[in-house]
């Protein structure tokens, strides 16, 4: 490649975001010092491009507290995903699910899967679902003092417990 | 398994070892899984990715198809070593330049490679010679069966398997094949057939994957949608494609034949010339040359073991296992000179080619004397 400014082979590359757009830069040695490129903050992509007069970029960050949101799993940034284009762990698919969203439109041949299901994962779920539904049904059976079913699902409850437990 | 002997043996899927690899060398599946509850090992903090290997190697180790298997620490390895296994499609380029916390556990017939804390927790992949996608995958999804039954994986039900890129989502299954298309380039028809292949959404690559240059007229070819598909889809329609692309140049080699057999006999003289007699031999230079050797072996131009020898050679005279074989670093010009000398030495014993044996449609009893012999 060679330098944008005088032709000659280029030595340094510069990416800058200009309006939200990515503008690339290519410059040989001589170019690169003749406009600061060596003090980046005397240096802006957006003169050389647009002509020299031009209104600095705006190099703002975003207003805190608008983007601040932060898995609580696994501490990822909304800040680090738009930087990484990568996920911190499975929970950041919920914390991000709309960014997730955005991301998978046209990156895939659809936006739900079809494919393979892990057995045991599944099977854990349900298990997990119907205990869970369980509990709020023997809740509600004690605080009818329906003594006798309460009965039937404390058992029922302990049965899957301890399939839980077996599984482990 | 030691190191050494991994790589002493090549795998079957290398030798292309009872399959039709004339024009598909190898396919490829691998699936990508994480750990629920847990960081990617990207965005894990070091204590967390070695916890997670803790858990992860054993588990792996234990499987069946992994008695006797080579189980290394990255950081275990040289970084000649790591490259040694990229070069044979063992571990990727991005697991070789991660260290602690990484492991590789390679089945010892090495169909079956899986890598720990990659992208990904897990990244298992099954190579099988010839087109036999579906047989990769059944391998390779059987040790998924049994990791699933110890492991809790991240899993979504509407996006399936989650994994560290986005790219990924789904299946978490990349399917790619290795295809030899010397006629299709030598013919100008490759730009067209590769554009129709990028239309159908499936990815071409170079010899080493993503970002990487075509050489040696290697070709791979790999879904990118892993979202909203089953993997049998996936699978069924790169297969397809790919057949069909093997057709494409099962057909322009013989074309090429018919239409110009002296261009076709004078490309695979001259590489044999070359890789017989050269002193100094690059390594882009080598794979051009092979590539139309191995063109040769298929077309009859050479024996049939031709074409196996050639296939070793291609991994053979990349640089990691220059170094390798020579146990020293060595400067781009000693390494000319050492891939000339295994070639030249490899390719010893085989003769010249046998012009006649395509030339014998349409012409005279007596055929012209080409020189080469």
């Amino acid at each position: 490649m060679n330098c944008d400014n005088c032709g000659k082979p280029a030595k340094v590359h510069l990416t800058q975001l200009v309006g939200g757009q990515v503008k690339k830069i290519a410059l040989c040695n001589e170019c690169a010092k003749q406009k600061g490129v060596t003090d980046p903050t005397g240096f802006a992509l957006a003169d050389m491009l647009l002509g020299g007069s031009q209104a600095k970029p705006s190099l703002v960050p975003a207003t805190p507290g608008k983007d601040a949101r932060r898995c609580a799993d696994c501490g990822f940034t909304l800040e680090d995903l738009k930087r990484i284009r990568r996920f911190g762990c499975g929970t950041c698919y919920q914390t991000f699910r709309e960014e997730v969203n955005q991301m998978i439109r046209g990156m895939h041949k659809g936006t739900s899967h079809c494919g393979k299901v892990p057995d045991g994962l599944i099977e854990m779920q349900m298990r997990q679902k119907r205990l869970d539904e369980l509990r709020g049904r023997l809740e509600q059976a004690v605080s009818a003092e329906n003594y006798e079913e309460a009965a039937g699902l404390r058992d029922e409850i302990r049965r899957l417990e301890s399939e839980v437990a077996n599984a482990d | 398994m030691r190191f050494s002997t991994l790589i002493k043996h090549p795998a079957d899927w290398m030798t292309g070892e009872g399959a039709d690899n004339a024009i598909v060398l190898t396919s490829r599946v691998r699936l990508a899984r994480n750990l629920a509850g847990t960081p990617f090992p990207g965005w894990a903090k070091k204590k967390q990715r070695t916890e997670v290997l803790e858990r992860l190697r054993p588990a792996v180790e234990a499987l069946p198809r992994m008695r006797d298997a080579f189980s290394q620490e990255l950081d275990s390895l040289s970084s000649v070593q790591k490259q040694v296994m990229v070069e044979r499609h063992l571990i990727s380029r991005e697991h070789a330049a991660r260290g602690e916390g990484s492991a590789a556990v390679i089945e010892r017939r090495q169909s079956v490679a899986i890598m720990l804390n990659e992208e990904d927790h897990l990244r298992m992949q099954s190579i099988r010679p010839g087109l036999k996608l579906t047989e990769a995958y059944e391998a390779v999804n059987e040790v998924d069966d049994v990791l699933a039954e110890q492991l809790e994986y991240a899993f979504d039900a509407e996006l399936g398997y989650l994994t560290t890129c986005p790219t990924n989502l789904g299946t978490g299954m990349r399917g790619s094949a290795m295809l030899h298309l010397p006629a299709l380039v030598l013919s100008d028809q490759i730009g067209q057939v590769l554009q129709a292949v990028n239309k159908i959404g499936l990815a071409v690559r170079g010899l080493f994957g993503e970002g990487t240059e075509s050489l040696g007229n290697l070709f791979q070819i790999s879904n990118q949608s892993t979202l909203g598909e089953s993997e049998e889809t996936i699978l069924r329609r790169l297969e397809r494609v790919i057949s069909q692309v093997a057709n494409h140049e099962a057909n322009a080699r013989e074309r090429l034949l018919e239409d110009d057999p002296d261009m076709v006999c004078d490309k695979i003289g001259r590489a044999y010339g070359v890789l017989r007699h050269a002193w100094l031999i690059p390594s882009k230079e080598a794979l051009t040359h092979l590539s139309l050797l191995r063109l040769g072996g298929n077309l009859g131009f050479f024996p049939e073991e031709s074409v196996a020898l050639c296939d070793a050679l291609l991994t053979e005279i990349q640089p990691a296992h220059l170094q390798m074989h020579s146990g020293r670093k060595l400067s781009p010009e000693e390494r000319d000179a050492i891939r000339a000398e295994i070639v030249r030495s490899r390719l010893q014993s085989l003769e010249p080619p046998d012009i006649r044996s395509i030339k014998k449609t349409g012409e005279e009893d007596s055929p012209p004397d080409l020189g080469i012999t």
